[in-house]
């Protein structure tokens, strides 16, 4: 079946002339998870009685009274909870958590009428560029299974490539969302900090966390996004602002709309291969009538020390509520209470969340909040200066997500500073708190390359028309890996 | 002089009640050092008269209004709990 | 060697909102454990605190109560530390910009006025509370946990538990009056931690302080701290030195026990919470707030003495709580003698309240009804005698003092001619009476007045059936 060839929109449309049910939909993705997961690893936990179930009842819902989603299957990011079903953030700190709530974003998805079939692996805690930091599978990407999806959102990532699901929930601190939808070549949406409530994502960095749809087409990101916006009074630093029809502005049209091209992105540490994808981008970008210029953003190459001490010190606070005492992985064979907090916590992590709350830990301390903490936050404020001074000239910034294809599973775990500068070109976007997308723009040795375009806060419509322009002048978006190629038959 | 010490790293982690042995604590020293090395470049951005941000975009008085909503089931919030008794959540004692 | 005693305070007092700090779970005290919470008072994996306008308000409140400046641009921070009660493992609090900085209050003690300082008042959540068993576990219940609170931390100007004392009543009193706070330190509403050093007359630099803790009155924070200034004064005297300490208040010996050294002080990595927004304060959100800000005890003493003539003993048991105060100024503006009104609220309607364990609001009583009884007497319609019976019947069930007077036929007796019979039938039945008034035995009127009061049952106007009895007794 080819049925997740379709874009969402056709997808409605079989739905509506009752040619598929969303219960044949369901049972499609559960068909697909079964038939490819075993290589690709991107499940965790699969909700498939209850899916089924949903899917029947959601067939019986009057036309009008259906959405442009209505009937979808959906998978999750494992660090967004969801009531009743289980929730681990990829972690033993979290074995067989049985949330008694649910996200709001996951309660969006459920309004809107998508069909959660299952929970995507990740990074521990979304701590990590691979999602090998995951205590339960390593996720393959899905173009060759010796490489890593990337990550956090690997998991994501990797199942809408698989074409497993047609969409999922990621989640983005410093580009979790955005390089594991390069390397996997599909889009990746980071949104605004502020439009998707945090409400239910279990916090990685409060100040950083975004939830965003990674997804086959940009059509269908959008369509995604604009179901899980808007304002949520849980969520205090989530915006009441209105939440437009993402998919309306993709019109196509990108005549005189200004870009900057970042320079710091093309600079140091930026493969050829990348570097190359992007300038053949910005051709196809000026053909369709938009002016490119470069753009400097001077504090780029700060972004990425900056947002390791700031990401850290707010999880070493965030992380301490994991104690082994209301919920999750509890020790035995405790004597005291310090025991039982250690043990637990030094059993229940793994070593790079332990290698990060020991990090934010030492730059809250007396001492040195100064030094380190303060000073990044310092820094991050010019980061985000460099935007806003940026965005007073240009309509949105490009440049390539990230500065390599994918890299080979256990290549980098041991190396944690190779491992963070894949996220120099995605980080200074969350200390910015910009919404910033990635699109398929191209391919090293068969492995998929992303463009990353970047808007001003609030203006994902503008980022998102650039990019749906980008994606029909270009035809990266139909390839398919090897692997689902096998599934469309 | 080193970035962080040895001992300094035993001290976070009794900070952040990370049990480490001797071989962790190494690790973690030299983990760390390389990373806050790496950060210690932060010293080359003149900051001085620079605000530090906390909130990436600006917001102020998000409040909500004084209005009790019912408790949540007690059976409910013992669910996820590993040990309780009498309704409450059962810890070791201090000193055990 | 003379030691000068410095003591600081820090008092935690709870606001009584509706729900709690940063969820909407219920905050009322004593219900069933775990009862009254919120995934987000657990600190559930993803849960989010939005701050309760209201707790900002009253927090706002008391800091203006407490004469502390507003700062205008605050925000909240987080205080990080492991303890059950603590289920985030960080406390929500305010560090470097607390709602109220540089406060006062004056307090009096044998008769000298003294200004005491608060250094910061600042708003917070509450944790929950550990029950420890002696099986060696403890039971975590986390009703309490996100209850709001203020912490009011006092400057180091106190200089004797009396005047630590009279600090605590004053700022009880105030808060008190500023409805935020039940303030009942039985119920925990209100909680003090005390700390004291001693140094050495003359000399600038403080002592080594140690903290006491467990003070479960005010009496007992008077007390611990007594005993701690001798201890102190006894170690130094021979020759020792005070460690940085906590020390337990026990109460039934009277004594301060060590629980632990500190060693250092704690590293609570303080940050800004990026959970929470900043808070901006406008002046006409401020404006709005002090404006609801009721008078507050010493103004109103001085009220009480200066325009209403109460002696200053009276003004101050009235002001005593804000419940008492408001009902003595509804009972004047009903038009009660204020004096009496007085005598009245201290007397009987005090001792009717002690006696039945009830508050003002709990009895049948009204400033109207009461000033009603108050005219009826002014007016002689009734005696003290019969209002007493009329006293206890409004306060056991209220009503209109002239209504149970009519009803009940308590009207006083000043009908001259009706009275003249009664009495002249007493001195008919008590020849003895008037034999012993002959013989000079003046009390013998004593107790034909008593015995024409009991023949009337109370109702005869006393100063008239004086009168009368003095007249027909020389007739004999």
């Amino acid at each position: 079946m080819t049925l997740f060839n379709h874009s969402a929109k056709e997808l409605q449309q079989l739905l509506h002339s009752k040619e598929v049910s969303a219960v044949e939909l369901t049972d499609e993705a559960f068909r697909r998870i079964g038939k490819v997961d075993g290589d690709v690893k991107a499940f965790l936990a699969l909700n498939e009685e209850q899916a089924k179930a949903r899917a029947a009842e959601l067939d019986n819902t009057p036309a009008d009274q259906r959405g442009p989603l209505h009937g979808l299957p959906v998978g999750v990011k494992d660090n967004i909870v969801t009531e009743g079903l289980e929730t681990t953030c990829a972690s033993r700190m979290l074995g067989g958590f049985d949330p008694i709530y649910h996200a709001t974003a996951a309660k969006k998805l459920d309004d809107a009428g998508l069909i959660t079939v299952g929970k995507v692996n990740m990074d521990e805690f979304a701590m990590g560029g691979s999602t090998e930091t995951s205590y339960y599978k390593k996720t393959a990407n899905p173009w060759n299974l010796d490489y890593v999806p990337g990550g956090s959102s690997g998991g994501s990532a990797a199942a809408v490539a698989a074409g497993e699901v047609p969409f999922t929930l990621g989640t983005d601190t410093g580009g979790s969302i955005r390089q594991p939808a390069a390397y996997c070549g599909v889009v990746g949406m980071k949104p605004t900090y502020g439009r998707v409530s945090r409400y239910g994502l279990v916090a990685f960095a409060s100040s950083l966390d975004q939830i965003g749809p990674i997804t086959r087409t940009v059509e269908d990101n959008a369509f995604l996004l604009s179901a899980i916006s808007g304002h949520d009074p849980f969520d205090s630093t989530s915006f009441d602002i209105d939440v437009p029809d993402f998919a309306s502005a993709l019109t196509g049209d990108i005549k005189g709309l200004k870009i900057g091209i970042a320079s710091e992105y093309l600079g140091e540490g930026v493969g050829e291969a990348s570097r190359n994808a992007v300038k053949d981008a910005i051709k196809v970008l000026e053909s369709l009538g938009a002016e490119v210029e470069e753009v400097s953003l001077p504090h780029t190459k700060y972004a990425l020390p900056a947002y390791y001490l700031l990401s850290s010190s707010e999880a070493s606070s965030n992380l301490a509520r994991f104690d082994g005492i209301r919920y999750g992985y509890r020790a035995e064979g405790i004597e005291n209470l310090e025991d039982l907090y250690k043990q637990t916590r030094s059993e229940g992590f793994g070593d790079e969340v332990k290698t990060r709350i020991m990090l934010g830990t030492f730059a809250l301390s007396s001492g040195f909040y100064d030094a380190y903490y303060k000073k990044a936050q310092k820094v991050r404020t010019l980061v985000r200066d460099d935007f806003t001074n940026a965005f007073e000239k240009y309509d949105v910034v490009i440049g390539p997500t990230s500065p390599t294809p994918a890299f080979k599973l256990g290549e980098q775990i041991d190396d944690p500073l190779t491992m963070y500068a894949n996220d120099i070109l995605t980080i200074p976007v969350n200390l910015a708190g910009v919404p910033a997308i990635s699109v398929p723009c191209g391919f090293d040795n068969g492995l998929p390359l992303g463009l990353q375009i970047i808007g001003r806060h609030f203006d994902e419509s503008t980022v998102y028309r650039v990019a749906h322009a980008f994606e029909q002048s270009t035809d990266f978006h139909k390839r398919m890996p090897e692997i689902r190629e096998g599934l469309e038959q | 002089m080193a970035v962080i010490t040895k001992d300094q790293v035993k001290h976070v982690a009794n900070l952040a009640r990370l049990a480490i042995t001797e071989e962790e604590a190494e690790h973690y020293t030299e983990k760390l050092a390389s990373i806050i090395e790496f950060a210690e470049q932060l010293n080359e951005v003149d900051t001085s008269g620079v605000e530090p941000t906390t909130h990436p975009v600006p917001l102020v008085n998000v409040l909500r209004e004084d209005k009790p909503s019912k408790g949540l089931d007690r059976d409910l919030m013992l669910k996820n709990v590993p040990e309780h008794e009498d309704g409450m959540v059962k810890v070791p004692s201090i000193l055990g | 060697m003379n030691f000068e005693t410095v003591i600081g305070l820090e008092v935690h007092v709870e606001l009584k909102t509706d729900s709690k700090i940063f969820s909407p779970a219920p905050n009322h005290f004593g219900a069933g454990p775990n009862t009254n919470t919120h995934v987000i008072d657990l600190g559930y994996p993803g849960v989010l605190p939005v701050l309760n306008k209201r707790a900002v308000e009253f927090a706002m409140k008391a800091a203006m109560a407490l004469n502390c400046e507003i700062n205008q641009e605050t925000k909240f921070d987080r205080k990080n530390y492991f303890y059950p009660d603590n289920p985030k493992a960080y406390q929500i609090s305010q560090f470097d910009k607390p709602i109220g900085e540089h406060g006062w209050i004056e307090i009096e003690v044998e008769g000298k006025k003294k200004r005491i300082g608060i250094t910061r008042l600042h708003l917070e959540e509450d944790a929950g509370k550990l029950n420890h068993t002696d099986k060696g576990y403890s039971l975590v219940d986390y009703n309490r946990q996100g209850t709001p609170l203020i912490e009011i931390v006092s400057e180091p100007d106190i200089r004797t538990p009396e005047e630590a004392y009279a600090y605590l009543e004053k700022l009880k009193s105030i808060v008190q009056y500023t409805g935020v706070s039940d303030v009942k330190m039985e119920e925990g509403s209100l909680r003090c931690d005390a700390n004291i050093s001693l140094r050495p007359y003359g000399q600038e630099e403080f002592g080594t302080k140690a903290e006491l803790k467990n003070l479960n009155s005010f009496n007992f924070v008077r007390r611990g701290l007594e005993h701690e200034q001798k201890r102190q004064a006894e170690v130094l005297l021979a020759g020792g030195i005070i460690e940085q300490e906590t020390r337990r208040f026990d109460e039934s010996t009277g004594k301060t026990i060590l629980m632990r050294v500190k060693e250092g002080s704690d590293d609570y990595r303080y940050f800004p919470e990026p959970d929470l927004t900043d808070l901006s304060i406008d002046d006409e959100w401020m404006e709005r707030i002090r404006a609801e800000i009721p008078e507050l005890p010493d103004a109103r003493k001085e009220r009480y003495v200066s325009e209403l003539g109460l002696p200053a003993y009276d003004a101050m048991v009235l002001t005593l709580t804000k419940d008492m105060s408001d009902f003595f100024d509804a009972t004047v503006q009903a038009g009660a003698d204020a004096k009496l009104a007085s005598n009245w609220l201290m007397g009987e309607v005090s001792a009717y309240m002690n006696t039945n364990q009830k508050e003002l609001s709990d009895t049948g009583l009204t400033p109207n009804n009461l000033a009603g009884m108050i005219k009826l007497i002014e007016e002689g319609t009734i005696s003290s005698k019969i209002a007493k019976k009329v006293f206890k019947e409004l306060a056991d069930n209220g009503g209109d003092a002239e209504k149970i007077v009519k009803e009940k036929g308590l009207v006083q007796i000043s009908d001259e001619g009706e009275l003249l019979k009664v009495v002249t039938e007493v001195l008919d039945n008590n020849q003895q009476s008037i034999d012993d008034f002959k013989e000079g035995k003046d009390r013998a009127v004593g107790f034909l007045v008593g015995q024409v009061m009991k023949a009337t049952k109370g109702q005869a106007n006393p100063p008239l059936v004086n009168k009368l009895i003095n007249q027909e007794i020389r007739k004999r």
